[in-house]
């Protein structure tokens, strides 16, 4: 069965760029244009991996990824946020709520291939 | 104020201090007691060799009749060693270099002050790259639509056998990510470039809002007469040189309108009937007038026969506007004395205190200092309201029961044992 992401990211251009690099890995891509129904999308599909956009409409991405955290089923969940602004503090702030992987645009998709399969190869594969 | 204004009164002091009558020191100078009076009195100013013979007379070192002026300069002279960290012996001899090189002093104090202003506006300059909501936008933008060209871009460069539709929808997007990428980095340029005034090069913008209102004395005839008036309050900001930056027009305009609410409710015409009736006990007033006592404060910085003061503070404690008056200073950036009773009514709005204040230094005037917090902010239910802090600093009128040693700033501040202390003073060997 193929892997499963979510991706919730509100530009288009890149959420179909990063569509096309992982479905041309296997991965079965899910995207999300709107942080407010994101968390309860997750709960339902029980993705393989999560890619958070930092800044969304509806619901940022660290409060999306709070929420996840404080569910025990998403504790080992690989969270890979994506974030336009590099600052140390966004950095900390997604390090001290969990984050898996911190990632600031613009990336390289070797990058982001490269984090996914890091990211991928740490968890138990689902059973 | 000039350096020799308050020579004249230290002169006066040491004069009566040592028992010796006007007439008999000017016989000994080789002066007229009148003009020996007009000099005690400040009404000439006074230097070189009469300065010298005088001191001789009095038995003192003639920087200790000019010192009483230099609070201000020597003050602003040993920020400038502090900060250079200068140490040894010379660090408490900014006196003797204020008496010897008066220029050279000059100089060095007001390239001080530049410095602090620049630092300031460093600071703002940061504080605007940092926080500036729209700068984050923008950049936000930019690096959001480079991410999305890059990934496509290097799809398209990258892989070998791409189906054409693939193809044709990458290229769309590309295409409209490039122009996206045009559009925001031309608006971020022109951001950068348009707004010029928000970086004042020579002043902060408090300092504007003090000389505009300086150069109008404090008192705005137009706002007298016509009462509460945008329009007129608006010309007023817009036609003053001084008031160079943004931040120091909306400044002036929060000013102006005080004023004109106040010019509404209480004439000035008015206020100075009252004065000549009752005196300058700004509570009086206030009961005589029927008026806050905060209104009556303001009021009273603005009758110049007064020579009065004004100090208001937000809730902060940050000081938001001020008339200077001689012989009591004010920091121009950083924290003032908390013993102030500006600060200590803050917590108590409707609470009046009045204390007799000396600000410790060199300077010896007193000031009658009154000073009240009121609630600024429309009222609403469970709010805490916002409030202000107003004082009056008044030239001291006749003898005190008490009197309150207070300082500038605790860096300046020779006070001993000063529970409110924040940090070590540099007047080290005391004053």
């Amino acid at each position: 069965m193929a892997k499963h992401v979510v991706l919730v990211e509100d530009e288009t251009n890149i959420a179909e760029a990063i569509r096309f690099l992982l479905g041309r890995e296997g991965w079965r891509v899910e995207t999300l244009a709107n942080g407010s129904t994101a968390v309860d999308v997750i709960r339902k599909v029980s993705p393989d991996l999560v890619i958070l956009d930092v800044m969304l409409p509806g619901k940022s991405g660290f409060e999306i990824l709070k929420d996840l955290r404080a569910d025990p089923v998403f504790v080992d969940l690989p969270i890979l946020m994506l974030t336009a602004r590099g600052q140390a503090r966004d950095r900390e702030m997604a390090e001290g709520a969990g984050v898996s992987r911190f990632m600031t645009k613009p990336f390289s998709n070797a990058e982001v291939l490269d984090a996914v399969r890091a990211l991928t190869a740490t968890t138990p594969s689902t059973p | 104020m000039s350096r020799e204004a308050l020579t004249g009164s230290r002169i006066r002091e040491r004069r009566v201090m040592a028992g010796q009558k006007q007439a008999d020191l000017a016989k000994e100078i080789g002066i007229s007691a009148s003009y020996l009076n007009l000099i005690e009195h400040n009404r000439r100013r006074i230097g070189g060799k009469l300065l010298l013979n005088i001191s001789a007379a009095l038995g003192v070192e003639p920087t200790a009749l000019t010192e009483g002026a230099e609070v201000a300069l020597i003050s602003t002279l040993r920020e400038a060693a502090d900060e250079a960290g200068l140490t040894g012996p010379e660090v408490t001899r900014a006196d003797e270099f204020a008496g010897r090189f008066p220029g050279w002093a000059d100089v060095l104090a007001s390239t001080q002050r530049r410095i602090a202003t620049l630092v300031r506006t460093i600071e703002t300059l940061t504080d605007r790259l940092a926080h500036d909501p729209h700068l984050a936008a923008s950049m936000h933008e930019l690096l959001t639509t480079a991410a999305a060209i890059r990934s496509t871009a290097s799809i398209l460069a990258d892989t070998k056998t791409l189906e054409p539709e693939w193809r044709d929808r990458f290229h769309v997007n590309i295409d409209q990510d490039s122009r996206r990428l045009a559009d925001s980095a031309q608006a971020l340029v022109g951001y950068l470039e348009a707004d010029p005034e928000t970086t004042p090069a020579a002043s902060s913008p408090q300092e504007e809002v003090e000389a505009f209102l300086e150069a109008h004395r404090f008192r705005f005839a137009t706002l007298e007469a016509a009462g509460h008036d945008d329009n007129a309050i608006d010309a007023l900001a817009q036609a003053a040189p001084e008031l160079q930056s943004a931040a120091a027009r909306h400044i002036a305009r929060n000013v102006l309108h005080q004023v004109a609410l106040d010019a509404d409710a209480l004439p000035i015409t008015q206020l100075a009937a009252a004065v000549q009736e009752h005196g300058p006990d700004p509570m009086l007033l206030a009961q005589h007038c029927r008026q806050p006592v905060g209104r009556i404060l303001r009021r009273m910085a603005a009758m110049p026969e007064l020579r009065a003061g004004l100090l208001v503070c937000d809730r902060s404690g940050t000081v938001i506007f001020r008339k200077s008056v001689d012989g009591f200073s004010v920091p121009r950036f950083g924290a003032c004395c908390p013993l102030w009773p500006l600060f200590s009514v803050l917590g108590h709005p409707g609470l009046v205190v009045r204390d007799r204040l000396e600000q410790l230094g060199r300077g010896h005037s007193e000031f009658d200092c009154i000073a009240t917090s009121e609630v600024q902010s429309a009222p609403g239910y469970n709010m805490q309201p916002l409030v202000q802090s107003v004082m009056l600093i008044l030239p001291a009128q006749g003898p005190a029961a008490q009197k309150l040693d207070v300082g500038s700033t605790c860096r300046v501040c020779p006070r001993e044992h000063c529970p409110a202390r924040r940090e070590p003073s540099i007047l080290n060997g005391g004053v």
